[in-house]
């Protein structure tokens, strides 16, 4: 066989590498983490205010379910965002248990009160549209439960977290826990599939494309969008304070604390 | 909201909540923390 040739030259790995080593660096995600916060967070709301003004005034109201769907732009957003904050936290609970790097180990302690938030907000929200649709704020259907337990699974995270005071023991037990619960995640998806639910199939993502409307379709994702925006910039928030008490005896940290 | 105004708002009235929330909290938090690490770093170095 002819000697194979790099697809991606030599120099751009290099870079990465380094780029990825770099990171993991307290004081350089740090400084990083600090010019990206803004930009997130007033990129979250702008978009914010885009997606309400296009959920709440421009939508029309739904032919089914008249304006009662418009819990739609809060609901989805935070159900999904449920599922994702859950799934970096134990992602970057995976890095920090097999390499031992601390940043992943401040990451995911920052991702579990948002993940924790985003889910009690979809399950309020949609106890709040169920109640007016279905007749019942709560049922027992596999979406619901699944959820719930989701809720579960981040308090659970963050109490073990506050009960263990060393902190690298606390992200081993963590990080433990938030990946024995990750099966949660793929059985609150596919719940709507695998059981007969009150809660509605995939509208969104599903074969043939979304069958939602355009004009709701779009505050949606603009929605969407600012939630993710919005997770990012509070959860890199907390990572820096985090990283500011870890390396309280390094000399930058001396520097940043003592400007007022 | 035809009839459906108390679900409605009351979700985004939660909704407002919760951001709220994890807006004021982190920095809060962020704020206590290096005056804390300020104050004890201040006492290291008479």
């Amino acid at each position: 066989m002819a000697q194979r040739e790099a697809v991606i030259p030599a120099t751009t790995t290099r870079r990465l590498w380094t780029w990825f080593h770099r990171l993991a660096s307290p004081r350089y995600f740090y400084e990083l983490a600090g010019r990206l916060i803004p930009w997130f967070g007033w990129a979250a709301a702008v978009l914010l205010a885009a997606g309400l003004y296009g959920g709440l005034w421009l939508a029309p109201p739904d032919y089914q379910q008249g304006d009662a769907y418009r819990i739609i732009f809060i609901h989805v957003p935070a159900a999904w965002m449920s599922l994702f904050a859950y799934v970096a936290m134990a992602g970057a609970g995976f890095i920090g248990l097999v390499w031992r790097i601390k940043l992943a180990e401040v990451v995911a302690r920052a991702c579990a009160p948002l993940g924790a938030s985003f889910t009690l907000l979809a399950l309020c929200t949609g106890s709040l549209w169920g109640k007016p649709m279905w007749g019942a704020y709560w049922v027992w259907d596999a979406r619901l439960t699944s959820e719930l337990v989701l809720l579960f699974l981040y308090l659970g995270y963050i109490a073990l977290d506050a009960a263990i005071e060393d902190r690298r023991k606390a992200a081993r037990a963590t990080s433990v826990l938030a990946l024995v619960g990750v099966v949660d995640i793929p059985i609150i998806h596919y719940s709507v599939e695998w059981w007969h639910t009150l809660h509605q199939g995939p509208t969104v993502f599903k074969l043939g494309g979304p069958s939602i409307s355009l004009d709701m379709l779009v505050p949606l994702l603009l929605m969407v969008v600012a939630f993710k925006l919005f997770f990012f910039a509070m959860m890199l928030v907390r990572a820096r304070t985090e990283v500011l008490e870890r390396e309280v005896n390094s000399a930058w940290v001396r520097e940043v604390v003592g400007e007022p | 909201m035809g009839g459906f105004a108390f679900y409605v708002w009351t979700s985004y009235a939660i909704f407002a909540a919760i951001f709220a929330w994890n807006v004021i909290q982190p920095l809060v938090h962020r704020r206590r923390v290096r005056e804390r690490l300020a104050r004890r770093l201040r006492r290291m170095q008479p």
